[in-house]
């Protein structure tokens, strides 16, 4: 319970503080500080994705139901986060480019992401049998998530990227943030985190108290 | 084991010459995919004219036709199957890898007949340069043994959901958009007459992505299979 409330403050704290301190970016102005909320959507965007994609391979491997149900929990979140970095993204987009959507590669490969977990949902909604349900779409997301690999490394060398990589880490892969936004950055990072696995806990919850109800009135 | 794996391959052939013997009789998928194909680029040719179009417009048009004919013909291989209530048969009489090989040639002998039909109709329709030919044609290849080997596996799942023909190109098209951002790109630069060196990061990305494709679904397929 505490740890629920300290998250609380901490994220208030946070949201303050991110307006209060001095821009990250000079260059970009006030609408860089929109990347203490993009990169951690974002990063939990992945996280989620790729937990959804270990507990599939968990449910190929033993056939517990309950592995299914974790990566149907971790593909929602992964894809409400999803939705929240792509707005987030192209807020920002189009105060720094001058357009909402312009199929920049990032734009483009996270629109692909959109499209592969909305399929994923649509083919859980077409399968009724509980098992079928549960491995066909596991298979999907693992078959799915293979290529993202492309998506994120090979299709920005192809197609120019506008997509600014120097606000966290240079060519050298040294950090450029100064110290208060370095600060701040990680706090967030950290915090989304664990908001996320609260999110993931009482979706979890709620499943599990479902299960429950279905068998009492079976 | 080398006795293993030719009981593999010629299980694997001995699938695709039973499906390939069904399609002669009925030629239910090629002629879909191929009126397919044929309907679409007749109405982009005669929509937009034959002469003028850039590089960037033709190869867009060109991998479009080839996406659309493949999500009209493909999934047939699997969902004949059960409809034919053939599955348990099939599963008794093979193992899945031989399967999943056999399938995956019989959908790339059939887009790859489409295509030898439809692209020369391309060219003609279109006053696509043909300067590189040969360039094109390698980019063409890699590009349809991709189609195949994404799409496959997908027609394996959809074949075991209720709504089998909408689901298909939905499941589809988010695996195989890597590929065609990259298709197009090269047959961009095809048609524009660039060397075959500006086109060598495309020609590796379009190899890696079928043999990874290949591989994750012969891993996959029989969890697929077993449903």
């Amino acid at each position: 319970m505490w740890w629920k409330i300290l998250l609380f403050l901490a994220m208030s704290a946070l949201i303050v503080l991110s307006y209060v301190t001095p821009m990250p970016q000079k260059q970009i102005g006030e609408a860089s500080r929109i990347f203490y909320y993009h990169i951690p959507q974002a990063w939990i965007c992945v996280v989620a994705f790729a937990m959804s994609m270990v507990f599939s391979i968990r449910y190929l491997r033993s056939h517990n139901i309950g592995e299914d149900d974790k990566a149907v929990v971790a593909a929602r979140l992964g894809f409400v986060f999803c939705l929240l970095a792509t707005i987030t993204g192209s807020i920002f987009a189009r105060v720094t480019w001058g357009s909402f959507w312009n199929w920049d590669p990032r734009e483009t490969s996270i629109f692909i992401l959109l499209l592969i977990y909305g399929a994923y949902f649509a083919l859980r909604g077409a399968v009724e049998i509980e098992e079928k349900r549960a491995s066909l779409s596991a298979v999907y997301s693992i078959f799915a998530f293979v290529t993202v690999p492309f998506l994120i490394f090979v299709v920005p060398r192809i197609v120019p990227s506008l997509h600014p990589e120097d606000s966290i880490v240079d060519e050298n892969l040294k950090f450029t943030m100064g110290p208060t936004v370095r600060t701040i950055f990680f706090s967030s990072l950290a915090l989304f985190t664990g908001l996320y696995f609260w999110m993931f806990n009482l979706a979890r919850r709620i499943q599990r108290v479902q299960r429950i109800r279905l068998e009492k009135e079976i | 084991m080398p006795n293993k794996s030719a009981g593999l391959a010629a299980k694997a052939f001995a699938v695709y010459a039973k499906d390939m013997r069904l399609e002669l009789r009925s030629r239910y998928a090629l002629n879909a995919i191929l009126m397919f194909g044929i309907t679409t680029l007749a109405v982009v040719s005669f929509s937009l004219g034959q002469f003028g179009l850039s590089p960037k417009f033709l190869a867009a048009l060109f991998w479009i036709i080839m996406f659309f004919s493949a999500m009209s013909g493909l999934a047939q291989a699997f969902i004949r199957e059960e409809e034919a209530q053939t599955v348990l048969a099939l599963k008794l009489t093979a193992d899945p890898d031989a399967i999943y090989i056999g399938k995956l040639l019989f959908n790339f002998t059939l887009l790859g007949i489409m295509t030898v039909i439809v692209t020369p109709l391309f060219f003609i329709f279109t006053d696509a340069p043909t300067a590189n030919l040969f360039r094109f044609i390698l980019v063409l290849i890699l590009g349809i043994i991709g189609l195949c080997g994404a799409t496959t596996l997908v027609a394996a799942i959809i074949s075991k959901a209720s709504v089998k023909g909408a689901l298909f190109s939905v499941l589809s098209f988010p695996v195989l958009m890597p590929l065609l951002i990259s298709l197009v790109s090269a047959s961009e630069k095809v048609f524009d007459g660039l060397p075959l060196g500006n086109i060598a990061a495309e020609l590796q990305f379009l190899l890696a992505y079928a043999v990874i494709m290949v591989t994750a679904s012969i891993m996959l397929f029989k969890f697929v299979w077993q449903e």
